[in-house]
C-alpha cells in the first residue's frame, strides 16, 4: 500500500542524506521525497511517499524515528488528510490546440502561467491522481516537459504535526 | 564569534573567559575527554590531528595507547567497552586513518557497543576540494554509526563531544563519530570552555520504562505457560541486567538459552541454562525453542543465525520481546507482546508482577514434564567429541583452558571455528567475560580487543582465542602489547585451515576447498619472540595442560601459545542455511543414532 509519511527533522547538514541513505541501505521503496525548512528555521519538514506491506511500512517508520535527527513523524494515511502535489507542464500550443488546452485547464482548475506563440506552461495543484489524470487527458504529442514536486500533505482537523 | 590569541601565548596557562577558561579546539578535545571521565584513548597520529596530539602531550594526564593500525584502535576501544561497560574512545587522523577505522566502527555498530571515534578532517576552507588526505568521513561512516557529526565551529566542539558520549551510551548503544577539521583545533584560536554537564535533545529521547500494561500481559502469559523458554541476548549484558535476569529465571524455574552475545549474563554452569542456541547452539536449546509455547525474548534481536528459516521458528509459541530499540521488535519475527524499555527496569517490574500473580493450576506439572523432555534432549550430549584422539581436538583445548584458568578469564575471540568452540566449551558465569564480534564477524578483532580489555582490567587474566588465519589480520598489535607490557595470552587453535570456511566447503561444496588452506603459515613462536614476547608450541594432548599452566604462570609476560589442533574437526551441532531450528546436523558419532 502507498503511504505518505511526514517527518519533522532537525534542520542540520546531512539530515536529508541520512534519510536517503536509510532507504537505499535497507532496500525500501521511495516514490518521492520533498523537503524544506518550516516556519521554525531550526526544523525541516519532509514528506516521503513509499509503498510496502504493513510490516515493511512499520519498519520504515521505526527506522525513521530512530534517526537521531528525527523529531517527530506522522503517517498521514493513518487518518483523514489532504494531499497536494504541484505540477508544471510545458505543452505545444498552436492553432486549434490552444482552445482545447484552455478548456482542459478550466476543467482541472489549473492555470496557464506562461504563454508564447507556440507554447503554454500550465500549473496544476492537486492530489497525485488528479495530476495523473490531467497528463492522461492531454494528447501525448503536445507535451514537451513535465515537472512534479512530489506530494506533500497535512492532516485534517485541528491537530498538527508540530513540536 | 571566536576569540583569537597570539600563537606565542599558546603555552600559557589558560586565561579565564567570560564563562570558563580560554582553550583552543585541540585543548577542548582533550579537556572534554578528561571531563567525561575517559581513562584511555586508543589512537594513531597524523597531520589532521596534530594539534590535538600536541594538546594531549601538554595535558599529560590523559592516557593514550598507541596502536599499530587504526582498525586496532577501534577494536581496542570496543574491547575496553565490552569488558568495562564504559564508553570506548579512539582518535585517528583524516583520510586513511578514517578509512582504516571503518571496519572497527562497523564491528561495534553491529554489536551495539558504545564508542566515540574522533577523526581528524582537512581544514574547513578546503573541504570538498580533494585536499590531501581528505575523505568524506561523515558520508563513509553514516551507515555504520549510531550518529555522526562534522564540527565546523570551535564554539560547538565541547557540546558536540558531550552529545556524542550521550548518544553513544544511552538507549541502544552504538558508535558515534565526531569529525574535526584541523582549523577547528587551531592552537591560535581560543574560546571560553565549559563542559556541559547535561545535554537534552528534542529529537532524541530513548525510552526507559516499559509499558506496564504490556508487562502485565507478558506476566500473564508466563504464568499460564506450559513449555516456556527464556531467550536472552547481548542487551542483557549491555543493560547491566544480569542480576535481575538471574532472579526472574530462578523465581520462575523456567529454562533459559542465550545468544552468542548474551553468554555470561546468566551463569552458563547453572542447571537451568540449556546452552547457546542458534546455528551452532545445543540440541536441547534449539529443540526447546522449537517446542516452546511461550518464548520470553530479552535483549536479543532474532538474528538469522538464531532463527534459522523464519517459517519454522518457534511454530507454537506466543512471543514476548523486551528491547530498548523499537525497530528491533517485529523486524524479523512478528511478536505478540512487544515491550520497549531498558531491560533492567522491565525485568524488575516483571519480577514484581510475577510474584504478585497467582500461579495457574496445572502449570507446575506441565513445567515438570517440560523439564523431563529437556532432560531427554540433554542426554544426547550433543557437544560430545573424541576425547581419545591422539591429536589435540580444539574442544579439548578450550576445556583445558577452562580448567587451567578456573573459568576466570576475560576471553576475547577472533572469528571462525575457534570462536564457536570457545562459546560452546569455555563457560561464562559472569557478564562481560566473553568478548567477540558476533554481528559483523570481524576476523582480526580478537587481539586488539584483548588490548582494550587488559587496559580496562589491568589485574585480570586476559586471553585471546584465535585461528592462524584470523590472528594475521591484526598481528602488528603484538608491538602494542610489548610497548605497554600487556600480559595477554594468545591461545591459537592452529588447524592450518580457515576452518569455518573449510567446514562449509566440506558440507555444501562437495569438499572443493577453494583457497581455504592457510599456506605459508609463519612460525608463530619465532614471530612472537621477534616482537619480544614468549612463544610456545604444543602438538600433543598430554602436553597441553602443563603448557597452558606454564603460560598463565608468566603473569607479567605476553605469551603466544600455538596449539596445533586437528585440521579437520567440525563444529556441531549445525543448522544449515534454510533449515529450521529443529533440523540440526549432529556430529557423525550421533547422527546415526535414532533421535528421541
Ligand atoms: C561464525 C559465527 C557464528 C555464529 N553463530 C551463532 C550461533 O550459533 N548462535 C548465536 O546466537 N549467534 C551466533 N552468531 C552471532 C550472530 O551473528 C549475532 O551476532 C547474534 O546472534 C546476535 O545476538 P543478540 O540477539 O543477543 O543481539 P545483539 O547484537 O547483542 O543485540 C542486542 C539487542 O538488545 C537490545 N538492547 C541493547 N541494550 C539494551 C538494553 N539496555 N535494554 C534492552 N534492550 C537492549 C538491542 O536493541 C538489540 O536488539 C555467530 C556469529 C559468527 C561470526
Ligand atoms: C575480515 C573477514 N574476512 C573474511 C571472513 C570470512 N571468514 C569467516 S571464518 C573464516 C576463517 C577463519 O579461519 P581461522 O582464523 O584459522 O579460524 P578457524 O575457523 O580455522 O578456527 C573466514 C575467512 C571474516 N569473517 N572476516
Ligand atoms: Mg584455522
Amino acid at each position: 500500500m502507498r503511504h505518505i509519511i511526514a517527518v519533522l527533522l532537525e534542520n542540520e547538514a546531512g539530515a536529508l542524506s541520512r534519510v536517503a541513505g536509510l532507504f537505499s541501505a535497507r532496500g525500501y521503496n521511495i516514490e518521492s521525497l520533498t523537503v524544506a525548512p518550516t516556519d521554525d528555521p531550526t526544523l525541516s519538514r519532509m514528506t516521503l511517499v513509499t509503498t510496502g506491506n504493513d510490516d515493511i511500512v512499520e519498519q520504515i517508520k521505526k527506522q525513521l524515528n530512530k534517526l537521531v535527527d528525527t523529531v517527530k513523524l506522522l503517517d498521514l494515511c493513518e487518518g483523514p488528510h489532504i494531499e497536494r502535489e504541484m505540477m508544471l507542464v510545458k505543452v505545444r500550443a498552436e492553432r486549434r490546440d490552444r482552445e482545447e488546452l484552455k478548456r482542459l485547464v478550466d476543467i482541472f482548475r489549473a492555470k496557464i502561467i506562461d504563454v508564447t506563440d507556440t507554447s503554454y506552461v500550465i500549473e496544476l495543484t492537486g492530489a497525485t491522481h488528479k495530476l495523473d489524470a490531467f497528463i492522461d487527458t492531454v494528447a501525448e504529442e503536445l507535451i514537451i516537459e513535465v515537472v512534479r514536486s512530489g506530494p506533500t500533505g497535512i492532516s485534517r482537523g485541528e491537530k498538527g504535526l508540530t513540536i | 564569534m571566536t576569540l583569537s590569541v597570539e600563537p606565542d601565548e599558546m603555552g600559557a596557562d589558560a586565561a579565564e573567559g567570560p564563562s570558563g577558561p580560554l582553550l583552543s579546539g585541540g585543548e577542548i578535545v582533550v579537556q572534554a575527554l578528561a571531563d567525561e571521565g575517559v581513562e584511555c584513548v586508543f589512537g594513531y597520529p597524523g597531520g589532521a590531528v596534530l594539534h590535538i596530539y600536541d594538546a594531549l602531550f601538554r595535558h599529560g594526564a590523559l592516557r593514550h595507547i598507541l596502536v599499530r593500525h587504526e582498525q586496532a584502535a577501534a577494536h581496542a576501544a570496543d574491547g575496553y567497552s565490552r569488558a568495562t561497560g564504559k564508553c570506548g574512545v579512539c582518535l585517528v587522523t583524516s583520510g586513511p586513518g578514517a578509512t582504516n577505522v571503518v571496519t572497527g566502527i562497523a564491528t561495534a555498530y553491529m554489536d551495539s557497543i558504545p564508542m566515540v571515534v574522533l577523526t581528524g578532517q582537512v581544514p574547513t576552507p578546503v573541504i570538498g576540494s580533494d585536499a590531501f588526505q581528505e575523505v568524506d568521513t561523515v558520508g563513509i561512516t553514516r551507515p555504520c554509526v549510531k550518529h555522526n557529526f562534522l564540527v565546523k565551529d570551535v564554539n560547538e566542539l565541547a557540546l558536540t563531544i558531550r552529545k556524542a558520549f550521550y548518544i553513544a551510551t544511552s538507549g541502544r548503544p552504538g558508535p558515534v563519530v565526531v569529525d574535526i577539521p584541523k582549523d577547528v583545533t587551531d592552537p591560535g584560536i581560543k574560546v571560553p570552555y565549559a563542559y556541559p554537564r547535561e545535554v537534552r535533545m528534542r529529537s532524541y529521547s530513548p525510552i526507559e520504562k516499559g509499558h506496564s500494561g504490556q508487562i502485565r500481559r507478558a506476566v500473564e502469559l508466563m504464568r499460564a505457560a506450559k513449555r516456556p523458554v527464556f531467550y536472552t541476548g547481548g542487551g542483557v549484558v549491555l543493560g547491566e541486567a544480569s542480576g535481575q535476569l538471574t532472579e526472574l529465571v530462578r523465581e520462575s524455574g523456567f529454562p533459559i538459552t542465550s545468544t552468542l552475545m548474551g553468554l555470561g549474563a546468566y551463569p552458563t554452569s547453572d542447571r537451568q541454562f540449556l546452552g547457546m542456541l542458534g546455528m551452532h547452539g545445543t540440541y536441547e536449546a534449539n529443540m526447546a525453542m522449537h517446542e516452546t509455547d511461550v518464548l520470553i525474548a530479552i535483549g536479543a534481536r532474532f538474528d538469522d543465525r538464531v532463527t534459522g528459516k523464519i517459517e519454522h521458528f518457534c511454530p507454537n509459541a506466543k512471543i514476548i520481546h523486551v528491547d530498548v530499540d523499537p525497530s528491533s521488535i517485529s523486524k524479523n519475527v512478528k511478536v505478540d507482546v512487544p515491550i520497549v524499555g531498558q531491560v533492567g527496569k522491565v525485568l524488575e517490574e516483571m519480577l514484581r508482577l510475577y510474584r504478585e500473580q497467582p500461579a495457574v493450576s496445572g502449570t507446575d506439572t506441565a513445567l515438570a514434564a517440560w523439564w523431563e523432555q529437556i532432560a531427554q534432549w540433554r542426554a544426547l550430549d550433543c557437544l560430545q567429541y573424541d576425547r581419545t584422539s591422539s591429536t589435540i581436538k580444539p574442544q579439548f583445548a578450550i576445556e583445558t583452558l577452562h580448567k587451567v584458568t578456573k573459568g576466570d578469564l576475560y576471553l576475547t575471540s577472533d572469528v571462525g571455528q575457534h570462536q564457536m568452540f570457545a562459546a560452546q566449551f569455555y563457560g561464562f558465569d559472569k557478564p562481560r567475560r566473553w568478548i567477540n564480534s558476533g554481528g559483523l564477524g570481524t576476523m582480526g578483532f580478537g587481539l586488539p580487543a584483548a588490548i582494550g580489555v587488559q587496559l580496562g582490567h589491568p589485574d585480570a587474566q586476559v586471553a585471546c582465542v584465535s585461528g592462524e588465519a584470523s590472528i594475521l589480520m591484526c598481528i602488528q598489535e603484538l608491538a602494542t602489547c610489548m610497548q605497554y607490557g600487556l600480559p595477554i595470552k594468545v591461545i591459537l587453535l592452529n588447524n592450518g585451515y580457515m576452518g569455518m570456511v573449510r567446514q562449509w566447503q566440506e558440507f555444501f561444496y562437495d569438499g572443493r576447498y577453494a583457497h581455504s588452506y592457510v599456506d605459508a603459515v609463519p612460525d608463530f613462536v619465532k614471530l612472537a619472540e621477534s616482537f619480544g614476547h614468549v612463544g610456545m608450541r604444543v602438538e600433543r594432548p598430554e602436553e597441553l595442560e602443563s603448557a597452558m599452566q606454564e603460560a598463565f604462570a608468566m603473569t607479567d609476560r605476553f605469551v603466544f601459545l600455538d596449539v596445533v589442533v586437528d585440521p579437520t574437526e567440525n563444529v556441531y551441532p549445525m543448522i544449515a542455511a534454510g533449515k529450521g531450528q529443529h533440523e540440526m546436523q549432529l556430529s557423525p558419532s550421533l547422527s546415526d543414532r535414532e533421535l528421541a
